[in-house]
């Protein structure tokens, strides 16, 4: 890399940054970690958008009993969809996006290490959702069995289109198990000078983490994808009873991958609160070294819990005792880290910017979808919350409220650095309340839902469950067009008049090496590496 | 020192109205707002263990949300706060980690006696089995030689909102699951194609049925009534439509249904073999269509192609009659073409049959092929005997 560095400079015979190269070639082509990282979070906000209209068609089939708009077919594709989409192709490509972005910046390195592997990992993106999108116009159905597609009904009784699913599945794994490749690399080689473990912030902690995780789990739900591959065609019998294989098996092998999977995406958003909170609150993260530790318990712990998703299965009295004990003490860490945060906002000199306002809504709804996640661990009770729109509500809380706030967060809290320009502060608020109010008028009556005995995944429902299905669409549409706010806020910031000039520093209370380079950030940063004291 | 005390009034008077809100909740809104307390000892016993998680939440939720909200109100930078230089305390991190470990421990042990009670499937009087197909529930009483299937009993046309829907909307079915009150009843769940949940959440039970595998679970219902619940795991696109009921009859009363079911329970009895005259047949065999088959190849015959083909105009309905037959019997393994050899008897197959072969303008196909149009029960009982 130094090599390269070196290189640049030899061509150009001065010290002047050389510019991006013009047009579409510039992004095909780029090594750059800013360039990627903007590709990555472009492209996720597009999937949001797409995975959003797919849960408002969702909504609106749910307006109330009785077929209103899609038959229950399409609406099986919408929910498969709408929590692929989701998952892979919204929150872990943001994630990565802020990673590329933010990680050499904070570690004061140029780039990335491998910065090739770095395009390709983000290449691979945009063909693997290509591929499971354009299922949806084949003919016959797309993958209809669910973001977690449990064989048999994937395998047996898939329809045709779960090959393609299987091949964007490897894509995606591909391109994640890629690019954490690189994220370990780069915090490991290309540290600055005196930047020691323990001074990395908190975003790059994470984010580091989270990388072994995705390199851990990665290949096991590609093995589990491949396991489905030669079941449908090459007549083994993994997952099918008949020849002598297990359903089971696959709910062991997807979930060892699903639980891990969970973390991956929300550990990323718990740097991104240690960096936001601290800043708005002028005083530096408490409890530094056990955020540390906790970020770190959370993941191991988090490979030895999956079959807490598989609680009514069957499994024998011993298997789930010990998979209740370790589930509940998750929340253990986890609470570990919001008391530390509340320990940053005690005796700080708080204000209320935007990325603060989503911190915060962050920290309040977290903690909720948290409790109802203790509530989930407890056996017994998990026997009636199990797969019912309380299970629907516990997860919208945690990813929704939990790791997409965090990443509004980031993009509010990081955008004048990248663009140069501060976003409008009172339309940044106005996104934050209606996406609140929107969030909870969606989320909050399922839990009631769910109690009440609504499964999830029904396409049509029993008269007493209408009045909270009325509330939760309402809630959705509102949730919806604050993000169309989001997007507006977004191009204004990135296209919109230049008037105002952000400093260096942008937030009052903001410390760390990227707040140590000019607003916009120059096309190559670092060039001569900086010594951290 | 006066505004204190009063503030202080205030303070203890709001959060005593709040209290009693939240203590009003749960209690007061039960139905569709909480979890049903039930009609057996599990369900109770998850209700409060339920409730109890519930206000360990509240406790925590009030210490956290309580700091916080004093912060952000007492340190703002609007108000002149400045901020303090404190940023470890290793006693705290102690406490903040012991004391949630603490609450944990003390959560978990009810959960492990309930658990432990529900796992208990021992002394039994009764053992049912209960079978998940695509989309409906069969049910095996072991030791009374009782089975039977159970289909959703709402007509298609309410779900398409052509008719006004019952007050038990989708949560209807022809044939309940009848159990006697205050038995120990051992269920036997699995599946016969893909994985569906038999949950039904006042009887505080919800298990996997999973085919390959014979999963135990075990209901004790102690107030006689029908209890209604759904299939609780994705199974396909039918999913939201195969509901359970369950009727807890007395003792007495369920000793009386099980000799009424006997007789007519049995498969292919040799009484209903008589022959059928064409009106009969049709008339039953719309009936039973719509009980079987109607979900997937609709009321038209025209099916959602690709996943369910069309019966108007196939080459299987205007085919041969033996291959048409023998295809029903069978089915078509891997789809959700079911074997309904073994779900209906001879005479509903063939008035089945009849109408599929007469219905859409199939009759005008079948006669230019010169293939037959009427079906009796003594055709189907020949193709069943012919694949023994």
């Amino acid at each position: 890399m130094s090599e390269a560095i070196t290189h640049a400079h030899d061509a150009h015979g001065h010290a002047d940054h050389h510019g991006p190269d013009k047009g579409f070639k510039r992004w095909l082509f780029t090594t750059n970690h800013k360039d990627i990282g903007t590709l990555y979070l472009t492209f996720s906000l597009i999937m949001l958008f797409i995975g959003g209209a797919m849960a408002l068609l969702i909504r609106i089939e749910l307006y109330e009993p009785g077929k209103v708009l899609l038959d229950p077919e399409y609406f099986n594709q919408m929910t498969t969809m709408h929590g692929l989409i989701m998952v892979f192709g919204v929150i872990m490509p943001a994630m990565a996006g802020l990673a590329n972005w933010m990680i050499p910046m904070m570690i004061g390195a140029p780039d990335m290490a491998l910065p090739r592997l770095n395009n390709w990992s983000f290449w691979l993106l945009p063909f693997a959702f290509s591929m499971l999108l354009s299922t949806m116009i084949m003919s016959g159905p797309a993958p209809d069995f669910g973001w977690t597609f449990y064989a048999p009904l994937s395998t047996t009784y898939g329809p045709k289109s779960t090959d393609f699913f299987i091949f964007s599945i490897h894509m995606m794994g591909a391109s994640s198990i890629l690019a954490s490749l690189n994220i370990v690399v780069t915090i490991f080689n290309m540290r600055a000078p005196g930047m020691t473990w323990m001074k990395m912030p908190l975003f790059v902690w994470s984010w580091l983490v989270t990388a072994f995780l995705l390199l851990a789990v990665m290949p096991v739900l590609a093995g589990c994808v491949t396991m489905m591959l030669m079941d449908r065609h090459f007549h083994t019998s993994f997952f099918n009873a008949a020849g002598g294989g297990d359903p089971l098996l696959f709910q062991h092998v997807f979930w060892f991958f699903g639980h891990p999977e969970v973390y991956i995406l929300i550990l990323p958003g718990f740097g991104v609160i240690s960096e936001i909170i601290p800043t708005f609150a002028r005083k530096k993260l408490f409890g530094y070294r056990f955020m540390v530790y906790a970020t770190a318990l959370i993941a191991i712990v988090g490979f030895v819990v999956w079959m807490h998703h598989m609680f009514t299965t069957g499994a024998p009295y011993v298997a789930q005792l010990y998979f209740m004990y370790a589930t509940m003490l998750v929340a253990v860490p986890t609470g570990i880290k919001v008391f530390n945060w509340l320990g940053t906002l005690f005796k700080g000199s708080i204000t209320f910017e935007t990325p603060m306002l989503f911190a915060l809504g962050f920290l309040i709804m977290f903690t909720l979808g948290g409790f109802s996640g203790l509530m989930l661990s407890l056996v017994p009770a998990d026997y009636q919350y199990r797969d019912s729109y309380f299970v629907v509500a516990h997860f919208h809380y945690v990813l929704v409220s939990g790791s997409l706030f965090t990443i509004i967060a980031a993009v509010y809290f990081w955008l004048p650095k990248w663009t140069g320009h501060m976003y409008n502060e009172r339309l940044g608020q106005l996104h934050f309340w209606l996406s609140v109010i929107g969030m909870n008028v969606t989320f909050l009556p399922m839990h009631f839902l769910g109690l009440a005995g609504m499964p999830r995944r029904i396409p049509d429902y029993a008269l007493q469950f209408t009045d909270f299905n009325q509330i939760c669409t309402i809630g959705a549409f509102i949730f919806g067009f604050a993000q169309l706010i989001f997007l507006y806020i977004i191009l204004r910031s990135c296209f919109g008049k230049k008037q105002d000039h952000v400093s260096n520093q942008v937030w009052e209370g903001a410390h760390g090496l990227e707040w140590t380079l000019p607003s916009p950030v120059p096309y190559h940063t670092f060039e001569t590496i900086p010594h951290v004291s | 020192m006066k505004k204190g005390s009063c503030m202080r009034h205030l303070i203890s008077q709001l959060l005593l109205s709040v209290s009693i809100c939240i203590v009003a909740i749960p209690t007061l809104a039960t139905p569709g707002i909480n979890m049903p307390y039930g009609v057996t000892p599990v369900s109770r016993e998850i209700y409060l263990l339920h409730m109890a998680g519930f206000w360990v939440c509240c406790f925590i939720g009030a210490i956290v949300f309580g700091v916080l909200i004093y912060s952000l109100i007492k340190f703002r930078k609007s108000k002149g706060a400045k901020a303090a230089h404190f940023h470890e305390h290793l006693g705290l991190e102690i406490v903040w980690t012991t004391i949630p470990f603490l609450i944990l421990v003390a959560l978990a042990v009810p959960a492990t006696i309930v658990l432990k009670h529900i796992h208990n499937t021992d002394e039994s009087a009764l053992t049912i089995k209960v079978t998940g197909y695509q989309w409906k529930w069969k049910y095996e009483y072991l030791d009374q030689d009782i089975h039977f299937f159970s289909n959703l009993a709402t007509p298609l046309e309410q779900i398409n909102n052509l008719a006004p829907k019952n007050k038990w909307f989708l949560l209807e079915v022809d044939h309940p699951l009848v159990v006697p009150v205050n038995t120990k009843i051992k269920l036997l769940i699995t599946a016969d194609d893909v994985i569906h949940a038999w949950w039904v959440p006042e009887l505080g039970i919800k298990q996997d049925a999973i085919p390959g595998f014979i999963n135990e679970n075990w209901i004790y219902v102690t107030e006689p009534g029908t209890y209604r619940g759904q299939c609780g795991e994705l199974c396909g696109v039918y999913h939201g439509f195969m509901p359970i009921v369950v009727e807890a009859v007395s003792q007495e009363d369920f000793a009386q249904w099980t000799t009424e079911q006997r007789p007519s329970s049995v498969v292919n009895q040799s009484k209903k073999e008589a022959s059928l005259s064409t009106e009969d047949l049709l008339k039953l065999g719309k009936a039973g269509y719509e009980r079987s088959c109607i979900m997937c190849h609709q009321s038209n015959g025209e099916g959602l192609p690709p996943s369910f083909p069309p019966l108007k105009k196939s080459r299987v309905a205007t085919g041969p009659l033996d291959s048409n037959i023998a295809f029903v019997l069978s089915g078509v393994p891997g789809t959700a073409m079911q074997a309904f050899g073994e779900q209906l008897n001879d005479q509903t197959l063939a008035a089945i049959i009849t109408y599929t072969r007469q219905a859409w303008g199939n009759d005008r196909l079948n006669r230019i092929h010169k293939n037959p149009i009427v079906v009796q029960p003594n055709d189907v009982a020949a193709v069943r005997q012919s694949k023994k």
